[in-house]
């Protein structure tokens, strides 16, 4: 069936935030379906609150609203939508855009939203949904087509849960429905814990419903991903096998594709199952993923779940297979059948037909636990990784040694001895090192079979990591000198890195690698690069999507173009996240249009920059020095000039630079040295001495006594953290000795090489982020960013706004001086991101003003501005800022770093020293966090980053635009109810003010006793309580109580500091808006009357870009 | 154990050697990881393994599943199969590919491989060839079981339910899941040697004709073909692969060696009439050309979605249809079961 007609515009729905769950594979799939359903000639329009995206990028749809994902804005898009098209057949696909996108098409339609504005679903239909999603149809769904499913019973009390749970006994698994990956399940070994783990999943559930269901806990897991058209054709496009078995969300398995070990007749009952799933589900058009588990020793099968839509596992089998399940899928929903829709990769063949890879593939999650200490580690229903990495290999292998390096954890295996109890204890309870410590078993000789029996991982994937220690112990019995080549060789194509052969010859130190590559080199040890072709090889394919090995043709010659290679950002991590993904495709498609070929490099399947049509070529392989220096190497080999960009996928790409460099690479844009020179503590410090530019007093420390001492000499607080990393990594404020002393002790690793920093922490400040362009001479300012969080909070944690709100021009020109002097003294050439901190005076009263963007004119030449960092490279809100400015920064960069220069794209602004323009609208960032993920974590932010992704909010006023950020972040604004404001002395001036203002839209006023005394001389009714250190009633009790609906509190110095950890808390758990500053306590305020009139207002990002346009 | 293969064209690849030692010649197939759920006694097609020699890039030494009674390399090496493995079997593909299929030798007793390219070119070709009455059954019997699920205890399929149409099948190679869906589908069926006539075949007074898949070249079969020229329409005929290759020929049309032949389980082929496709196993180097037949008499059923070559045909006029794939499928996916199910209906349809 050719094209629907009878539609011509669609609105997507995205994802929103990156949250632990739903990551950035919903923008690569978002991302397909728009580019397909623009190519079909449909008007696309976009919904998603994610700025950091690709998918929003303007040139992608038609029109793109980052608002909310609520159903009200919602509302208001498809009103808006509906109305400048009356008779248009419109359509929403909510099938790309994860979980909530689906939820989200429940509510429109149960909300009638769909029906009133005459919008039909695509892609998959309401019955579908629900009988995919709501468990109990499901099961009954199974079983009428006669597959076999675990017992299960849903239940919306505790009672019927233990009845059950006694009825089919322990352990059984807890699923609350209607949650993203698996949020508030668990497993329960006996009635206390079912109790515990049922109470939180009904109340995480927003149907206030659970799952109890049969333990199949070490059971075989299996994933296939199915595709069906109009024509009921159905194709199998992958088979995933889990490492991990049964128990552990698939999210945070260890995967491998294909399947290893079924046979053929397994393996087509498991088709034959997926199709009767997907028909009877009645999933009309698209992809889904149906979960299997099978009894090791029996072979019974069952069906765990089905997801109706595209999910991690689809963008995991896209990229491990090379077919765009995302992108089929649109095309599918619009009306083609898969055979009228060819294959890319081959061109010859229709996309109805099922890959066969010759190759396997290993997916790895990527935990970060040292950022929530106090979290429960295991592993269980409920996803806890922030990221993953997939490694391509020959053999199994060579694919799993390839993914562990590509991890970036910068951590060995542990040599040292581990107690026996504690060993059966890492491989009896899933975790995020099980695989380490199984190895160490091997290491130490345990059988195969009795690791098998601990872990229940299959003994064929058991014995594939013990040839991988033979081969180890094989190396060891070789001096370097005289090791023969053959198993060098051998251990090469079985994944050994060059770092590993360096440990094994005990080749310490940065040399240690570079001698294995020389010792390669001089026996002909290379990689070969084989190609990702859906066929395996049966048919020749167009696409060059690369993974190396060890064999011996080599099918992917380089060209002699002149070339420019991008180094990713690898696995998702906190503080490392989709932002630079963005940078990166951006880098990509801009040096293409400019006639470069352009290669990535890139580990991580979830993202855009690993589709294989962003880049002319794409090398899936980890960033690691020897993989990244083995594709330059291969692709200069043909004499073509090769150009490297480090600069925009985060601190995995930056590590790379100077060792890159120093192996005759050519990185461009900012020199490695200015990168290193930005990170070196001292030579920075002098060089801001020279530029005369204040920097907070800081140290360079080395031992627990240095640090104490400096800490000292500098005067408490200070911000401690160590060198050389991103996302404030360990880092920490001090209010005293012992802080720091335990910190030198217990929290990091230093080193001389990379040592300690101290600085003065800036209590009272205004912090700032500012990203600006430089080619080396000119300098624009992209954004200069206002934190609306208190100072100390790490910048990635903080809400921030474009245009700054109430900054007094005199220290906005300061900044906008010293980020030019300091792009000029790096000789910075790409982006670069600057922290300010700008101290308040007491006298200084610079906040006085009321809400509202006209610049300050008068002169404030009281207040300093600091330098807190200095980042010369691409920074987390560089996709925030160019959708706030409509000027696409990481494309400009890109263009400066090959030698063009500024004033070809923004001769205007170098000419009147302006700053990129933001119009008429404020742009909100707020960030988004996984407390619900990790009960019983300590909620209170600090200098280290703890949120997963972002939202904007977009509105012609501050206030509006700062009470959207907020909604789409989750946390809803109250319209009534009691505030609770406690403010520090320097805002005591302003609090009058702002309790007025609440007072006034309705709000009851609760305080602690200084700033109470102020509220009530000033004429307001104000309740009192006691700070938490006082006694009681304390602000907790009434958080506690229900009493609060939103708290103002600006604290600052240790004992406040205290008060505040309580308070926020406390907040997190009750869900209750807890603001930091008096700017944001303005803001909501005025985000609230705009609530209290009911206005529900959205703009599309492409008519506030062009608005700005007709203005220049 | 090292071992060689060396092709006809003079591309040689080294690797080790598993399974048997020895030497092997034929043409040349490949698959990157083998062995790693290891053998069992039900999921075999043949009482041996038909090939010649296996190569693969990586052969599992363990084998991990429950059914499995014997590792991949002791199955080998009781058939007397040599296995070469870690070899670049891609580049071997895309060798095939580009140059078409051609004839080889494993060895892992010769260590010149030049020796061993001049022993590939002497090789018979397989054009020319009738393979179908070396490997075909020499006596005729009778074939009880039907579907089995590989589950413990459990029986898909009619297996004590009595017969309701007995069905005489050719055996030019036939493979034992053909006789299984065809008892399952509550068929007796007699198994009767390639070169058997028509006229002893219809001695036995079948329902319907089923004539199997088998290897070689179709051309040299002639017997058959006369065979089944005898048959048409005397009785409902359903055949696959050399069957309906064979078919193709009785029917006035000619068959020709594809540059590289149809491997595999995930070929699509689309049903002409209902628009429809099914994903189905492959394993033919030899096409009717559609162009060859006499439309007249021949509807084209079905056609290959990759390289558009016929698939299927049913005659106009006569019960008789016949697919050019493996729609018993094992291995390879169960799309095309419903094959089986239009033959017992056509069977139903000529007895009245």
């Amino acid at each position: 069936m050719p094209k629907r007609t009878d539609i011509s515009k669609i609105l997507i729905l995205g994802s929103g935030p990156i949250v632990i769950g739903q990551s950035a594979e919903f923008d690569y799939s978002g991302t397909q379906a728009c580019k397909a359903l623009k190519a079909e000639g449909f008007e696309v329009v976009l919904a998603n609150s994610n700025p950091a995206t690709i998918m929003t990028d303007p040139e992608l749809a038609d029109r793109t609203y980052i608002e909310p994902l609520t159903l009200e804005y919602l509302e208001e898009i498809i009103r808006i939508e509906r109305a400048m098209s009356p008779s248009a057949g419109f359509a929403v696909l909510p099938t790309v855009g994860g979980q909530t996108a689906l939820n989200l098409a429940i509510e429109l339609a149960d909300g009638g939203i769909l029906e009133k504005y005459n919008v039909h679903l695509i892609g998959a239909q309401i019955s579908a949904i629900k009988k995919a999603e709501d468990r109990l149809f499901f099961k009954d769904a199974m079983q009428r087509i006669g597959l076999d499913v675990p017992k299960s019973a849903l239940v919306n009390n505790i009672k019927d849960g233990l009845e059950f749970a006694g009825k089919i006994g322990f352990p059984v698994i807890i699923r609350p429905s209607f949650t993203l990956g698996g949020t508030g399940g668990g497993i329960a070994y006996n009635r206390e814990e079912l109790m515990e783990v049922l109470a939180r999943g009904l109340d995480l559930s927003p149907v206030h419903e659970c799952l109890i269901e049969e333990s199949v806990l070490g059971w075989k897991e299996y994933e296939l991903e199915v595709m069906r058209d109009t024509k009921d054709n159905v194709i199998i496009i992958c088979s995933i096998e889990n490492f991990d078995p049964m128990g552990v969300h698939t999210g945070d398995s260890i995967t491998v594709a294909p399947a290893q070990t079924l046979t053929d007749r397994e393996y087509q009952m498991m088709r034959d199952a997926s199709i009767a799933v997907i028909r009877e589900i009645g999933v009309e058009t698209g992809g889904s993923n149906i979960q299997f588990g099978v009894n090791p020793s029996t072979g019974r099968m069952v069906v765990i779940e089905m997801n109706p839509r595209v999910s991690r596992s689809s963008a995991l089998a896209s990229k491990a297979t090379g077919f765009p399940i995302a992108k089929i899928a649109a095309k599918l929903a619009v009306g083609y059948t898969l055979d009228e829709i060819p294959n890319d990769i081959t061109r010859k063949t229709p996309a109805c037909f099922e890959p066969t890879l010759d190759y396997v593939v290993v997916k790895i999650p990527k935990w970060q636990f040292e950022k929530f200490p106090g979290a429960d580690e295991s592993l269980g229903p409920q996803m806890k990784s922030v990221g993953e990495v997939m490694a391509i290999g020959r053999t199994f292998k060579e694919a799993l040694q390839k993914g562990i390096r590509a991890l970036d954890t910068g951590k060995r295996v542990g040599s040292g001895k581990i107690e026996p109890k504690i060993l059966t204890q890492r491989l009896v309870t899933p975790h995020p090192d099980r695989l380490a410590y199984v190895q160490y078993a091997i290491r130490q000789g345990h059988p195969i079979k009795q690791i098998a029996k601990m872990t229940s991982i299959d003994p064929w994937f058991l014995y594939q990591l013990k040839e991988i220690n033979d081969m180890q112990l094989e190396l060891e019995k070789h001096p370097m000198e005289s090791v023969p080549t053959e198993i060098v060789r051998e251990a090469k194509r079985m994944g050994f890195s060059d770092g590993r052969l360096a440990g094994v010859w005990r080749l310490d130190g940065k040399g240690g690698q570079e001698k294995i590559r020389h010792f390669r080199k001089k026996h002909k040890l290379k990689p070969v690069y084989k190609r990702v072709d859906t066929c395996a090889a049966e048919f020749e394919s167009f696409t060059p999507y690369m993974y190396s090995t060890y064999e011996e043709e080599d099918e992917a010659a380089p060209t002699s173009k002149k070339k420019i290679i991008i180094l990713g950002s690898g696995p998702n991590r906190i503080g490392q996240g989709i932002e630079f993904d963005y940078c990166c495709c951006h880098a990509s498609y801009a040096l293409r249009e400019d006639g470069y070929e352009t290669i990535m490099i890139n580990c991580n399947p979830e993202t855009v920059s690993t589709d294989y049509d962003t880049s002319d070529r794409l090398y899936f392989e980890p960033l690691t020095l020897e993989d990244v220096f083995a594709i330059c190497e291969h692709e200069a080999s043909t004499g073509a000039p090769v150009g490297v960009i480090v600069q925009f996928g985060g601190q995995t790409p930056l590590n790379l630079s100077l060792p890159l460099k120093a192996a005759g690479i050519h990185v461009i844009g900012t020199s490695p040295e200015s990168i290193d020179l930005a990170e070196d503590r001292k030579r920075f410090g002098k060089l801001l001495e020279e530029l005369d530019i204040p920097q907070a007093p800081g140290a360079m420390v080395t031992s627990p006594e240095e640090a104490v001492e400096a800490a000292k000499k500098i005067g408490f607080p200070v911000l401690v953290r160590p060198s050389y990393v991103l996302g404030g990594r360990a880092m920490v404020i001090a209010f005293d000795e012992d802080s720091i002393m335990q910190y030198m002790k217990q929290a990091v690793e230093y080193s001389h090489d990379r040592p300690i920093l101290i600085d003065k922490f800036l209590e009272d400040a205004i912090e700032v982020d500012v990203d600006a362009l430089s080619d080396g001479e000119d300098v624009v300012i992209g954004g200069i960013m206002q934190h609306i969080e208190e100072a100390g909070i790490h910048s990635g944690d903080s809400s921030c706004v474009l245009p700054a709100v109430d900054i007094p021009e005199a220290q906005l020109k300061v900044m906008r001086d010293y980020t030019f002097k300091l792009a000029r003294a790096l000789k910075v050439i790409g982006l670069m991101n600057i922290q300010f901190a700008i101290p308040r005076e007491c006298r200084d009263g610079s906040s006085t003003r009321p809400s509202g963007a006209e610049p300050r004119s008068q002169a404030d030449s009281n207040s300093k501005v600091y330098v807190i960092e200095v980042n010369p490279r691409a920074s987390r809100t560089v996709p925030y800022v160019s959708k706030a400015t409509g000027v696409p920064l990481a494309k400009i960069a890109a263009r400066l770093m090959t030698g063009r220069k500024l004033r070809e794209f923004l001769p205007e602004f170098i000419e009147q020293a302006k700053d990129l323009d933001t119009g008429r609208c404020f742009y909100v960032k707020s960030p988004v966090f996984p407390w619900s993920k990790f009960p019983g974590v300590d909620t209170v932010l600090g200098p280290e980053m703890k949120s997963t992704g972002e939202v904007m909010g977009v509105a012609d006023n501050f206030g509006e635009a700062f009470y959207k950020a907020q909604l789409a972040a989750g946390q809803k604004l109250p319209t009534q109810g009691t505030v609770f404001i406690s403010v520090n002395d320097q805002d005591k001036p302003h609090v009058a003010q702002i309790a007025k203002r609440f007072f006034e839209l309705g709000f009851k006023l609760v305080a602690t006793h200084g700033t109470a005394d102020l509220i009530e001389n000033s004429g307001l009714p104000v309740d009192r309580v006691y700070k938490v250190k006082e006694g009681r009633p304390n602000p907790v009790d009434l958080i506690k109580a229900e009493r609060i609906q939103l708290i103002v509190n600006t604290p600052h110095g240790p004992d406040p500091y205290f008060d505040e950890k309580a308070i926020r808390r406390a907040a997190v758990t009750a869900r209750i808006p807890t603001i930091t500053t008096i700017s944001a306590a303005r803001a909501a305020a005025d985000g609230i009357a705009a609530l209290q009139r009911g206005e529900v207002k959205v703009q599309a990002l492409q008519a506030l870009h062009a608005e700005r346009v007709a203005k220049l | 154990m090292q071992a060689i293969l060396a092709l006809e064209d003079g591309r040689v690849f080294r690797g080790k050697g598993y399974g048997a030692k020895g030497e092997c010649s034929g043409e040349v197939l490949t698959n990157p990881e083998i062995g790693n759920y290891g053998t069992n006694p039900e999921d075999n097609e043949a009482t041996r393994p038909y090939i010649e020699g296996l190569i693969v890039r990586e052969f599992s030494k363990v084998s991990s599943n429950w059914r499995s009674q014997q590792v991949a390399d002791e199955y080998m090496e009781q058939f007397r199969i040599p296995v070469l493995a870690d070899i670049d079997t891609r580049a071997l593909v895309r060798h095939l590919r580009d140059n078409g299929v051609m004839r080889g030798v494993i060895s892992t007793l010769e260590s010149d491989s030049d020796k061993l390219v001049a022993k590939a070119r002497s090789i018979p070709k397989m054009d020319g060839t009738d393979l179908a009455k070396v490997v075909s059954t020499n006596h005729t019997y009778v074939w009880e079981m039907g579907e089995r699920s590989h589950l413990p205890d459990e029986v898909v399929g009619v297996k004590d339910e009595p017969p309701r149409f007995h069905v005489v099948a050719y055996d030019f190679g036939i493979k034992q899941n053909i006789l299984r869906k065809l008892r399952g589908e509550g068929c007796k069926v007699t198994v009767v040697p390639a070169q058997t006539p028509a006229e002893d075949v219809l001695a036995l007074k079948p329902d319907g004709v089923f004539l199997s898949n088998g290897p070689g070249d179709p051309e040299p079969c002639t017997y058959a073909v006369d065979n089944i020229r005898r048959l048409m329409g005397r009785q409902p005929i359903f055949g696959i692969c050399l069957g309906h290759q064979l078919t193709g020929i009785a029917l006035g049309g000619k068959t020709f060696k594809l540059k590289f032949g149809h491997h595999g389980g995930n070929h699509p082929v689309k049903q002409l009439q209902s628009g429809k496709v099914e994903i189905t196993a492959h394993n033919h180097n030899f096409a009717v050309d559609p162009d060859s037949l006499p439309q007249s008499e021949v509807e084209l059923t079905h056609m290959d979605l990759n390289d558009n070559t016929l698939e299927g045909m049913r005659h106009r006029n006569l019960p008789l249809f016949t697919v050019q794939y493996h729609p018993e499928a094992a291995p390879g996916p169960h799309d095309s079961h419903y094959l089986f199910k239009d033959f017992v209906r056509m069977m139903e349809e000529f007895k009245g």
